[in-house]
């Protein structure tokens, strides 16, 4: 039987005993009856405040929640975007440097390298006393000549990797704006947590979600492996060796 | 020869571009996603495609599954260079008729192997 049911019941019998009392003209018993009627109607009241309050409370939580939900979907969330977008711009900008410097280098480094196989081979000759004068004297201010670029190269050179090296600096500042990415991710995550919680329905952490049957992320792409992440499923080819062979494998 | 390369990554085509240079090919021309891609290759004179899987708007997959359906594309010369390393994946590009498959990241002596393969191949007349 239900609170309700059990109530109307209690009612119905003290309604007849009343009855029966007033018919009697048992004043007292009327009185007690009506005093003991009252109270029940206290007792339902408490109970249905009672029920009341605890709305209130899962309501104002879910408020509380609300706000907080706001305030990810309308800074944070979008902040977070821009400073991913900005990790991209950063990596970007850090890869065309070393690239640049890497395509000012590669001319130097073939010149100064033909050039030293050239006096290389010329030099061998001379060692073994098969250079004439004038061949000598004009490999000696090739010489001279070879030195003087190769200072001018070099200091090229090194002036161009210490800009690589500086643009390395990209990954501590990327790191920290990553970090706070995870950060908001982590709140997120807590934030649904608590959702699903007020909801309702039962969460449970780790649950194995059941993989999308469709082979769309498949043929879409999932991007870069990432080990620990992307890999559980055992289905990941790990080298170009792996790819050969699977290929030839198969007939290709 | 003239060389397509498309991927969404700048700093990946510039990689792939430099890489073909130091291989002897200087003729090479860029796009950065499958759409704006296949009006190149439709207007003709591209002999070899290089194309990333991962990229916004037509896929790498959906790019060769094009190339494969236009009579006028469908024997050019398609190689993959993608982070996709899935074992599903692979075989769905060699069965859309890809020539070879390279994962990221590669060597520029693998760039050099698959793409020698793939002439030989053709020489062979397969």
């Amino acid at each position: 039987m239900t609170d309700k049911q059990q109530v109307d019941s209690k009612r119905i019998k003290q309604a007849k005993a009343l009855t029966a009392a007033l018919e009697n003209d048992d004043h007292a018993e009327v009185e007690r009856l009506i005093d003991a009627l009252a109270s029940e109607r206290d007792v339902t009241l408490f109970l249905e405040l009672g029920k009341l309050t605890r709305q209130i409370h899962d309501v104002m939580m879910s408020f509380a929640l609300d706000n907080r939900v706001v305030e990810l979907t309308e800074k944070d969330i979008p902040d977070a975007k821009e400073r991913l977008n900005y990790v991209i711009s950063m990596t970007e900008q850090a890869a065309d440097t070393t690239l640049n410097a890497i395509d000012e280098m590669l001319p130097v480094a073939e010149v100064m390298a033909a050039s030293v196989e050239d006096l290389a081979t010329r030099w061998t000759k001379f060692l073994q006393r098969e250079m004439p004068f004038a061949e000598f004297r004009e490999m000696s201010k090739e010489i001279t000549a070879h030195f003087g670029n190769s200072r001018d190269g070099l200091a090229l050179v090194q002036s161009k990797l210490n800009e690589v090296l500086m643009a390395q600096g990209f990954q501590d500042l990327t790191g920290q704006v990553i970090k706070r990415v995870i950060d908001l991710v982590h709140d997120v995550e807590q934030s649904m947590v608590e959702l699903i919680r007020i909801s309702g329905k039962r969460f449970v952490p780790d649950m194995k979600l059941a993989e999308p049957a469709s082979d769309e992320h498949l043929t879409q792409g999932a991007g870069p492996v990432v080990p620990g992440v992307d890999d559980r499923k055992g289905n990941t080819i790990a080298s170009q060796d792996d790819v050969d062979d699977l290929l030839s494998s198969l007939g290709f | 020869m003239k060389i397509l390369i498309v991927d969404d990554f700048s700093t990946m085509r510039r990689i792939i571009k430099n890489l073909l240079r130091d291989l002897g090919f200087t003729n090479i021309v860029e796009a950065d996603d499958g759409q704006s891609a296949l009006p190149k290759l439709q207007a003709g004179g591209i002999d070899f495609l290089v194309t990333d899987w991962n990229m916004p708007g037509m896929t790498g997959l959906d790019l060769l599954k094009a190339v494969r359906a236009d009579s006028k594309l469908v024997k050019l010369p398609v190689l993959m260079v993608t982070a996709e390393a899935k074992r599903e994946q692979i075989v769905i590009a060699a069965q859309a008729g890809v020539n070879g498959y390279i994962i990221k990241p590669f060597t520029g002596s693998t760039l050099k192997e698959k793409i020698d393969k793939i002439f030989e191949r053709i020489e062979a007349g397969g």
